[in-house]
């Protein structure tokens, strides 16, 4: 654990040696308009990039070293088992229109975040118990948050939670971070400039951030963003695709990035939901767990990191990715690629395979449909090498593509399919992020949603270990009962990972002391830092 | 000529395909054209050639099959309408127009959604393209029912019904072979439409399934419009589509000609 934080001090120190420039407009692309500008709902990628380049949180999750660093709260300490939590704030704060900061606007975002009206989905993280979150102000500068019962890691959950001002005229609009909302061109860009009140300096004593501003571009079309960055209309991009990621590597190597292995994961599942319309003898396949293993054992997914992927994914190893240090359980490794394996556990089942076919039991051969979205290359790539790859044991696959919103029908609402392939980011690096999808109660418990009690010992011992989980404030416990939930999860292989994509980020060389992170957002979670060289000129 | 050796090409290509066209050679993804792989590899390591024919294969044996669907369609809601006059032309022109203010492409896409999922590759190109039949007669219907109003007109087939022709003795003396050019026309017309329509969801994801190639689905590699410059042959399904669309075009005009000097 020691070695990643002295690389992230020395590039700090490389950071803060570096006579960055000022001035200067960075371009980059959001993918779409955004929903929102209340910082209290980010609904998707581009809310989330704007609320993350202008709110001001107590606390930042530096996305290098992954630790919690002090921002507006320059101290803080979490009391009652997580059940409190007490914030120092700094003194002398404005937001963007000059208005003072203090802790009434530290309380009145806690009581608008819990409003249950505004249905915010960072303020459900902290929704713990039935009560009332309550705040106590001790000065202008401490404040008090008490919360009906234990929020598992509580501090970690403020970096997410933008602060208002309860006195500016611009309300919502007044901004904390290092940038301000100055201009809004539906459809075509936003721009943000500089916050004049920011008040983060550099280690020379500059004041930050060193840019001017910053123009969001919207363009959903990764393949034209491509091309814009090759003509240098935009000077970054966050999540490339791998194959355009190769062509921009071979014009200058020196411009893309493998910022390592992400927390992005694709995945493939059975359904296994009883009220389904799939025929009994097929369900009883998909609820077999040595048919699900032998499925995944069949699935070469070093061929499929290499080949889908260009060689930046790695073979998935369970429900964390390796990216989140903390969280991920070291002892798993990668399920094998072994057909053979895979052929006896079929037939240790009862599974027979001749002439190149598999039938089970009762004869019936052995067929299954993946459906997966439609226009998502590198999905249906995916699904054509698993199809290639379960032909090898006598598994006929059918690949069905459908568009996003047939797909979110069927695997959650008339559930009338057999398998889906799918990719899913973990933006929250905490187990309390994905309580929606182990606990066999939650809607995203996607190969059996909304269970009234498990339906397999398994997935009760999960219940319980989440639950446990969420309501400890011991670090080190929550740890161990997550990690006998991956160990569950590696054995069961209720979702078969099949790969961890790689962060690929696209960065002009014009741009300075950008260090691009395997975690959202890749490129600009140090934005205050970013410069340009020759402001951009 | 041309299309003839397109069609012979594709025909044959259980001969003259090197490889499978699901075979994936995963140790040389996205190759180059060489002795072995004529117009290189795709992105799973398929043989570009091999898929090229058999994706031809579909849409050129596919398409006609569709084209002739749609005939028979618009030939019967154009020929009832026009036959009958009236409300029944009234209702069907109705049904026409609201047929053709449908976007296709968005309603391939919901209807494809709802087919079972179950389904060989093989079973959903043939789905794919009689759909593309079964929605796509509505503007020859339209045509159709103004050329046969025209004949209901005319004087030689008030002289038949005046000397007692029976109404299917009429339709299959007098109307069905003066409807014969429209027909055709329409037919080689729709043939082009479709491999374009499929072509158009292929790019979309939505047309044929893996494995199995069609034109649409190859076309999906231009796409990638930042890696073209440098892999020209990525180009040739596109030329593929342009000459075969270009040989039924020409084909629809001789058959035009033809049939205008006949009449004449």
């Amino acid at each position: 654990m020691k070695r990643p934080l002295l690389v992230y001090a020395a590039l700090v120190l490389v950071s803060a040696a570096m006579l960055a420039q000022s001035g200067g407009e960075l371009r980059f692309c959001i993918p779409s308009e955004p929903n929102t500008f209340n910082p209290l709902l980010p609904q998707e990628v581009s809310s989330a990039t704007i609320i993350y380049l202008t709110g001001g949180v107590l606390a930042r999750f530096n996305r290098f070293s992954q630790k919690l660093e002090p921002e507006l709260a320059t101290s803080w300490k979490v009391l009652d088992g997580g059940k409190k939590i007490r914030f120092q704030l700094r003194e002398g704060l404005h937001f963007s229109d000059g208005t003072l900061f203090s802790a009434d606007d530290v309380a009145y975002t806690m009581q608008k975040l819990m409003d249950p009206d505004l249905h915010s989905p960072t303020g459900d993280a902290f929704r713990s118990g039935e009560g009332k979150v309550v705040t106590n102000i001790l000065s202008p500068v401490t404040i008090e948050i008490i919360f009906p019962a234990v929020v598992a890691n509580l501090a970690n959950l403020f970096d997410t939670v933008p602060m208002l001002s309860s006195r500016s005229p611009q309300k919502d609009m007044a901004s904390l971070g290092p940038f301000y909302v100055a201009e809004h061109k539906a459809g075509t860009y936003i721009l943000l400039k500089r916050n004049p009140y920011y008040w983060k300096k550099d280690s020379s004593g500059k004041q930050l951030p060193y840019l001017d501003a910053i123009r969001l571009e919207i363009e959903l079309n990764k393949e034209i963003e491509a091309l814009r960055f090759s003509r240098g209309d935009l000077q970054m991009i966050t999540a490339l695709q791998p194959d355009i990621f190769e062509k921009l590597a071979s014009q200058n190597n020196a411009q893309v990035q493998d910022a390592g292995v992400s927390t992005y994961t694709e995945f493939l599942w059975f359904n296994q939901v009883p009220a389904s319309t799939i025929p009994a003898y097929k369900r009883a396949w998909f609820t077999s767990t040595a048919f699900r293993r032998a499925v995944s054992e069949a699935i070469n997914r070093a061929d499929m990191a290499r080949i889908v992927f260009h060689g930046h994914a790695q073979p998935a190893v369970g429900a964390v990715s390796p990216a989140n240090k903390f969280w991920f359980n070291t002892k798993l490794k990668p399920h094998p690629y072994d057909p053979d394996s895979a052929l006896r556990r079929l037939r240790q089942e009862g599974f027979h395979f001749d002439k190149g076919k598999l039938t089970d039991k009762s004869g019936n051969e052995v067929e299954f449909s993946i459906i997966t979205v439609a226009n998502n290359h590198a999905r249906e790539s995916m699904a054509a090498m698993v199809q290639q790859d379960l032909k090898k044991i006598g598994i006929k696959v059918n690949v069905v593509t459908l568009d996003f919103h047939a797909v979110i029908e069927r695997i959650s609402e008339t559930f009338n399919y057999e398998a889906c392939l799918l990719g899913l980011l973990y933006s929250d690096l905490d187990p309390n992020g994905v309580m929606n999808v182990w606990l066999s109660s939650e809607p995203d418990h996607q190969w059996n949603p909304k269970q009234k009690s498990p339906a397999t010992a398994w997935e009760a011992e999960i219940d319980r270990l989440m639950r446990a989980q969420a309501s400890s404030g011991d670090e080190h416990l929550r740890k161990q009962y997550w990690d006998r939930v991956q160990e569950i999860a590696w054995e069961q292989e209720p979702f078969i990972y099949l790969v961890d994509k790689d962060a690929l980020v696209a960065i002009s060389p014009k741009v300075k002391n950008a260090h691009p992170s395997a975690l959202h957002p890749q490129t600009f979670w140090n934005a205050e830092y970013l410069a340009l060289d020759n402001g951009g000129r | 000529m041309v299309l003839s050796i397109t069609i012979g090409a594709t025909l044959f290509a259980n001969f003259l395909a090197p490889a499978g066209y699901e075979h994936q050679f995963r140790d040389s993804p996205n190759a180059s054209p060489s002795n072995k792989h004529l117009l290189g590899t795709d992105d799973l390591g398929r043989d570009r050639f091999a898929r090229l024919l058999y994706g031809s294969r579909v849409s050129l044996l596919l398409a006609p099959l569709a084209a002739a669907l749609s005939t028979v369609l618009a030939a019967f809601v154009g020929g009832l309408a026009g036959y009958f006059g009236g409300w029944l032309e009234r209702m069907a022109l109705i049904v026409v127009d609201l047929f053709l203010s449908i976007p296709w492409i968005f309603l391939l896409i919901s209807v494809r959604a709802v087919l079972p999922l179950n389904i060989s590759p093989q079973s959903s190109v043939i789905v794919t393209f009689l759909l593309l039949g079964s929605l796509g007669w509505a503007a020859s219907a339209r045509i159709v029912c103004a050329g046969t109003r025209s004949l209901m007109k005319s004087d030689f087939v008030a002289l038949a019904r005046a000397t007692g022709f029976s109404g299917s003795r009429l339709v299959r003396l007098h109307l069905l072979p003066n409807l014969r050019g429209i027909l055709l026309a329409q037919f080689w017309i729709s043939i082009p439409v479709f491999i374009i329509t499929e072509a158009n969801l292929g790019a979309l994801g939505l047309g044929v399934s893996e494995p199995l190639p069609s034109l649409g689905s190859l076309l999906r590699e231009l796409q990638n419009v930042v890696t073209l410059r440098p892999e020209p042959w990525r180009f040739i399904p596109l030329a593929v589509l342009v000459i075969v669309v270009s040989s039924f075009e020409i084909l629809l005009n001789r058959s035009s000609n033809s049939f205008s000097e006949v009449r004449a």
